[in-house]
């Protein structure tokens, strides 16, 4: 244990602490333009993140990421238990679904520009499609997958509806739809950066364009350094809740081993 | 009480689809534990899960208390084999007795106090905010059980319950299952493919045949209660009605092998 615990903090503290005085080094004796000495980007992230810019840029970034996530959960979840549920509709969708999964997300970008303006309407609905592949594909599995003798269970002891899917059907799948979560939550911080970067007034991703177009190098920096921050935190965040509401199955898994 | 009318059971279409059941008609009630024994794969599991209403009879009539059977009836509670299926992972144990009774009884307090009384006959008290994973295999079954007595219903279908425990547990259970009919006065229907279970249980024994299935035989088991594990088995009247179960299963079984379907 104590070792574990050892491993652990070198893992989590050390090595990255390890990494950050080589790059401060490396870009110390370097001195390209385009890698300024790694201090330099420091002040600017305590400038700019520290914490002028947050209400600017970093609550409208998280904002439609959040918006843009819940409606492709909600959507992802509903849809993909529709489809679980019956065969038929399963058939039929297979293909329609496969295709739209297939299209890349940042080809619709000159699309939405022109159809939904620079607004956060056009970055909401790219992140919502991109994000509710994974989310609707895994919910499919974790709803076929179920035991049967679970759902006859449901069935002998007249269940009703909503019950049945909020208290036997949504617990029995939400392994898979973790999954699901989890494989989404990176496309939809890409797809928030990305649709800020062509057509936005405010977001991470349209500050880092801007810095770059105005040579604050270091600025651009400290943008990119707190898209991974963030990235980092909101798994943490996921795998966080998942440990939470799957303790069940995290138990139940590790006694039957 | 639960009456069987012409039922015949067909999986698939008329040309290439097989009949697992065929023109079941009998009557089970009157508190009595009736067992319904036969060789493996016979289809004793359909018929089971026609009385439940899991599965609509081809043709025949399924009614319980005179009325037609077209879903689960609320005089029926079932338990099934796989009980690690069959409880859910993510509820207590006191919840997962509960939860049928959510939409029947209004008052949290009845509720409290039907899954003490329940878990308490199963000899499971105090265990309620276990985990059903937290238990053995045995105990498990004892929360299934307790899940279907709370539910208070008028017949309790248990489908090879015990099948997947070990023989010491499997006793005990027997014993439960017996002590249970006695104090809650409801009717058991217990689908076995254990020719001494069968009979241990048993006010009737119903011997099902090859597939597709029929009544083979309806045995009255003239045994004295209450039952012994040792007593009982040891007597006469025992080893008849096990012999004669024995041989018809053996005849069935047979006819399953060789491929022949006969009508006894």
């Amino acid at each position: 244990m104590r070792r574990h615990r050892g491993l652990y903090l070198s893992a989590e503290i050390l090595t990255p602490v390890l990494v950050v005085v080589v790059i401060l080094l490396a870009t110390n004796a370097g001195k390209t333009f385009f890698l300024p000495p790694l201090q330099n980007v420091f002040v600017a992230f305590g400038e700019n993140w520290l914490f002028a810019r947050i209400p600017v840029d970093v609550l409208p970034s998280l904002a439609r990421l959040a918006v843009g996530y819940l409606i492709a959960v909600v959507l992802g979840i509903g849809f993909g238990v529709l489809l679980g549920r019956s065969r038929g509709a399963r058939r039929q969708a297979t293909p329609i679904v496969e295709f739209l999964r297939a299209v890349p997300p940042p080809a619709l970008l000159p699309f939405t520009l022109v159809a939904l303006g620079i607004g956060d309407g056009a970055k909401i609905f790219l992140i919502a499609l991109v994000c509710i592949w994974p989310i609707l594909l895994n919910t499919i599995d974790g709803i076929t997958g179920i035991e049967p003798t679970l759902r006859e269970t449901g069935a002998s002891y007249r269940i009703p509806g909503a019950a049945r899917l909020f208290r036997i059907e949504l617990p029995a799948a939400s392994p898979q739809i973790f999954a699901g979560l989890r494989a989404s939550m990176p496309l939809a911080i890409i797809i928030m950066v990305v649709s800020e970067m062509m057509g936005a007034t405010n977001g991470i991703g349209f500050f880092i364009v801007q810095s770059q177009r105005s040579f604050a190098i270091a600025d651009m920096w400290s943008g990119i350094i707190l898209l991974g921050i963030l990235g980092y935190l909101l798994n943490l965040l996921l795998t966080l809740l998942e440990r939470w509401v799957l303790a069940w199955h995290r138990r139940s898994h590790a006694i039957a081993r | 009480m639960l009456t069987l009318t012409n039922v015949s059971k067909r999986y698939g279409d008329e040309q290439t689809g097989t009949l697992a059941v065929r023109d079941l008609t009998f009557e089970i009630g009157g508190g009595q534990i009736v067992t319904i024994v036969g060789p493996s794969g016979c289809g004793k599991t359909t018929v089971l899960k026609l009385m439940a209403g899991l599965l609509e009879p081809t043709t025949g009539t399924v009614t319980v208390d005179d009325v037609e059977v077209r879903r689960p009836p609320e005089q029926i509670a079932l338990v099934f084999q796989d009980y690690g299926n069959s409880l859910y992972p993510w509820m207590r144990v006191g919840e997962n007795v509960e939860f049928p009774l959510r939409h029947r009884l209004g008052s949290k307090a009845e509720r409290r106090e039907r899954v003490d009384a329940a878990l308490g006959s199963v000899g499971l008290a105090g265990l309620g905010d276990k985990y059903p994973w937290q238990l053995s295999g045995g105990m498990q079954q004892r929360v299934a059980i307790a899940r279907g007595l709370a539910y208070q219903p008028q017949i309790l279908l248990m489908d090879e319950p015990f099948g997947a425990l070990d023989a010491q547990t499997r006793a005990d259970l027997e014993d439960l299952v017996l002590q249970v009919r006695e104090r809650f006065d409801i009717t058991v229907v217990f689908v076995t493919h254990d020719i001494d279970e069968s009979v241990y249980l048993a006010d009737r024994v119903l011997v099902m045949g090859p597939r597709p299935t029929f009544i083979d035989a309806d045995l009255v088991v003239e045994l004295p209660s209450p039952r012994d594990q040792i007593e009982t088995k040891a007597l006469a009247e025992f080893s008849r009605v096990r012999g004669e179960v024995y041989r018809r299963i053996r005849a069935s079984s047979e006819l399953m092998r060789t491929g022949s379907v006969a009508v006894a």
